[in-house]
């Protein structure tokens, strides 16, 4: 039982962690909060239905499964993408030498549209996703129960995570992306294309968040266009905890977050299921103001 | 060499919206913003390059009659007079717009807040009933924009979980009310007393905290809030919330109408402008002002930061606390419904909007970001979608909002 449940703690961490990811590389590089990122998420879950429901018309599902989930996949990631990108055109880059409360409110404006737009195009009520993956499952040790939508959902949150990592710390893009995050002006002065850098941000923070939108839709089998609010909630939480600004932080507080959240509801009580999350954020930062792997920033006069 | 950005950027949001619309709805929205588009290219070309060409070679506004006497008038002692003699302005030329107030008659900050006063006291006398309660509930977020105006415009705090004090501020009156009896006029200041307690509690427990962490602390307690309001049953009735709370009342006179209660809320309204003008010119406005600007300058100034940035957000909490008892007055019910992060954000954008520290950009942000959604009914499901459009244009067209002040030093080495 305990084990079970920290494996459905597991995988709503992972998922966190994935939507976490693009707050914390937004937060790096321009400093301020991406309020949009939730719906982003939200538009990754629908896409995956819609994208779903077209793949089975044609007949792909019933035959080549791991190939149409895989299409569904990279459809709303590159969808989402592109949403990134048109959201950080729109909503950030004219605002850039504004205050920085200024983008604030203009991703709030932008984050209300999209709702908005999804409930118009869409409806307003649930949508069912298709039951696709097969029963069954593994079980390990006589204990632990998976099923193949949550070994799919770990196999590929750590598998993404993994190429970010890779990205950031190995490609000439992740260089400049580091770069940029320590000091801007100095980047750009070196020759580094900062409108680029942001951009790219955008579009795989919101990749990753597509990702997450696709899973959460088929683990948990039904999407509503208000569902990109709670988690942006969480997901932004889990970035603080981890330390806002830090990639690896921002895995770990998910996972951490995931793991308090479904202890917390199967051992203390589930009506509070959202309290555990926040509780746990007020003491890490009361003993850590930082986040847990973030750095101390000595400030400058 | 004009049309090749806008078609491209037309059909990259015609691929957007392709599979949720479908193809057919997709090229109609496509075609409609190239049309837009196209139009409004085509103003922009012929009000900045065509018009001015034509005749007159400086601007668009035409003089009317009586600028002749104004000019003339002002000719001599006055700078304002002088800078219009230079322009040696005749009766039906042209001038640049942005000139034009040197030769309009100002009006003075006193008659246009006389004349504003006068307005709002004899507009609900015009109106229906309707009209009177949209006004009042623009009222309300007035009161609110401007308490939160204290923590982010003016210290400088970035606080989104400012409604969860509107909302403690109302349960408390309907619980006093309603277990108690306690009358709207003990529960008034006794609600702000107990929500500012709650901001004075958590602005100690955020002292040590900078900047945006502040703010997922903030958002953290709204969430902790709006879950508690909805939980505890015993205590608030969850979802359901408190019925038939008392509305207030003089002796045997019992505010019932809704004009009654626009009256309240103007009055409420007036106090909150008057205490916060005088807050905004003492030394602890002037301290605020400085620990926004640079918190550590104003640190070694002697100004004892931290004491005066819990000060802003537990009298920010206050304000909240005394709207929130006039909306539990007012609707008589009050449900956890009504306080939601979403409410927070609100009137976050009311703040930015009218330009941050402003006070009549508080209270213009307020009256826009109520009254404009209401003007929108008609559109119905359209109606936040064009809401959300519209602050998102006004960012852009106006980052540092509406009212902003100007910065009167700006001292940076960098720039």
């Amino acid at each position: 039982m305990l084990l079970q449940q920290l494996i459905h703690g597991l995988i709503l961490g992972s998922v966190y962690a994935l939507i976490a990811l693009g707050y914390t590389m937004v937060y790096g590089i321009l400093g301020l909060i991406n309020f949009a990122h939730g719906e982003v998420y939200m538009i990754g879950a629908y896409l995956a239905i819609i994208f779903l429901g077209i793949l089975t018309a044609v007949g792909l599902t019933s035959q080549y499964l791991i190939l149409s989930l895989f299409l569904a996949f990279l459809g709303s990631a590159l969808f989402c993408g592109a949403y990134g990108f048109t959201l950080e055109r729109i909503a950030y880059r004219p605002l850039q030498k504004a205050h920085r409360l200024s983008p604030l409110i203009s991703a709030i404006g932008v984050s209300i549209f999209l709702q908005n737009y999804v409930m118009i195009t869409q409806g307003s009520s649930d949508k069912v996703f298709p039951h696709l993956l097969p029963e069954g499952g593994i079980q390990i040790g006589g204990m632990i129960h998976l099923n193949p939508i949550q070994i799919l959902i770990l196999t590929v949150s750590l598998l993404l995570m993994i190429a970010l990592h890779l990205f950031v710390t190995q490609t000439r893009m992740g260089k400049a992306m580091r770069a940029t995050a320590q000091d801007a002006r100095m980047a750009s002065l070196v020759g580094i294309n900062i409108d680029a850098v942001i951009s790219t941000t955008f579009v795989i923070g919101s990749a990753m968040a597509a990702a997450a939108g696709v899973m959460v839709a088929i683990y948990y089998g039904v999407v509503n266009f208000s569902i990109g609010y709670v988690a942006g909630i969480k997901a932004f939480t889990a970035a603080v905890l981890g330390g806002i600004g830090n990639i690896p932080g921002a895995m770990l507080g998910g996972i951490l977050l995931g793991m308090v959240e479904s202890m917390g509801s199967s051992y203390i009580s589930s009506e509070y299921k959202d309290l555990y999350s926040f509780l746990l954020l007020i003491i890490v930062l009361l003993f850590k103001p930082t986040g847990l792997l973030g750095e101390k920033v000595n400030e400058k006069v | 060499m004009l049309i090749r950005p806008l078609g491209l950027a037309v059909l990259w949001i015609g691929l957007l919206v392709l599979p949720f619309t479908g193809i057919f709805k997709a090229t109609l929205i496509s075609i409609s913003l190239l049309v837009g588009g196209l139009l409004w290219k085509g103003a922009t070309i012929f009000f900045h390059q065509i018009l001015p060409l034509r005749k007159n070679p400086i601007g668009l506004i035409r003089l009317p009659r009586f600028t002749k006497a104004v000019t003339a008038a002002t000719n001599g002692a006055n700078p304002l007079g002088s800078l219009a003699t230079q322009a040696t302005l005749r009766e039906g030329e042209f001038i640049y717009p942005k000139n034009i107030y040197l030769l309009a008659k100002r009006v003075s900050p006193k008659q246009a807040q006389i004349a504003g006063l006068l307005s709002l006291s004899i507009a609900p006398l015009l109106l229906n009933n309707y009209f009177i309660d949209v006004l009042t509930v623009a009222g309300i977020y007035v009161v609110l924009a401007l308490g939160l105006n204290i923590t982010v415009g003016l210290a400088g705090l970035l606080d989104l979980g400012y409604i969860a004090f509107y909302a403690i501020g109302a349960y408390a009156y309907a619980l006093l009310n309603i277990h108690f009896g306690l009358s709207f006029w003990v529960g008034m200041p006794l609600g702000g007393i107990i929500a500012a307690l709650f901001g004075l509690i958590l602005g100690f427990i955020t002292l040590r905290l900078r900047g945006d962490y502040l703010a997922i602390v903030t958002l953290g307690f709204i969430q902790i809030v709006h879950m508690v309001l909805n939980n505890w049953d015993r205590l608030t009735h969850g979802p359901n919330g408190i019925l038939n709370i008392a509305r207030p009342a003089i002796g045997s006179f019992s505010f019932q109408e809704p004009i009654h209660f626009y009256y309240l809320i103007l009055s409420m309204g007036l106090l909150t402008i008057g205490t916060i003008v005088r807050l905004n010119r003492s030394r602890i406005g002037r301290a605020w002002i400085a620990i926004r600007e640079d918190e550590l300058a104003a640190e070694a100034m002697g100004i004892p930061v931290t004491r005066y940035k819990v000060l802003a957000f537990t009298l920010g909490a206050m304000y909240a606390g005394i709207a929130g008892t006039f909306f539990a007055a007012k609707f008589a019910f009050v449900s956890p419904e009504s306080f939601t992060f979403l409410e927070s954000v609100l009137v976050l954008a009311m703040v930015v909007l009218g330009g941050m520290g402003s006070i009549p950009g508080a209270i213009l942000g307020a009256s826009v970001l109520i009254i404009l959604p209401e003007l929108l009914r008609g559109m119905a499901d359209y109606r936040m979608l064009i809401f959300g459009a519209l602050l998102v244009l006004m960012m852009i067209f106006r980052p540092q909002g509406v009212m902003a002040r100007r910065k009167r030093l700006n001292f940076d080495f960098y720039d």
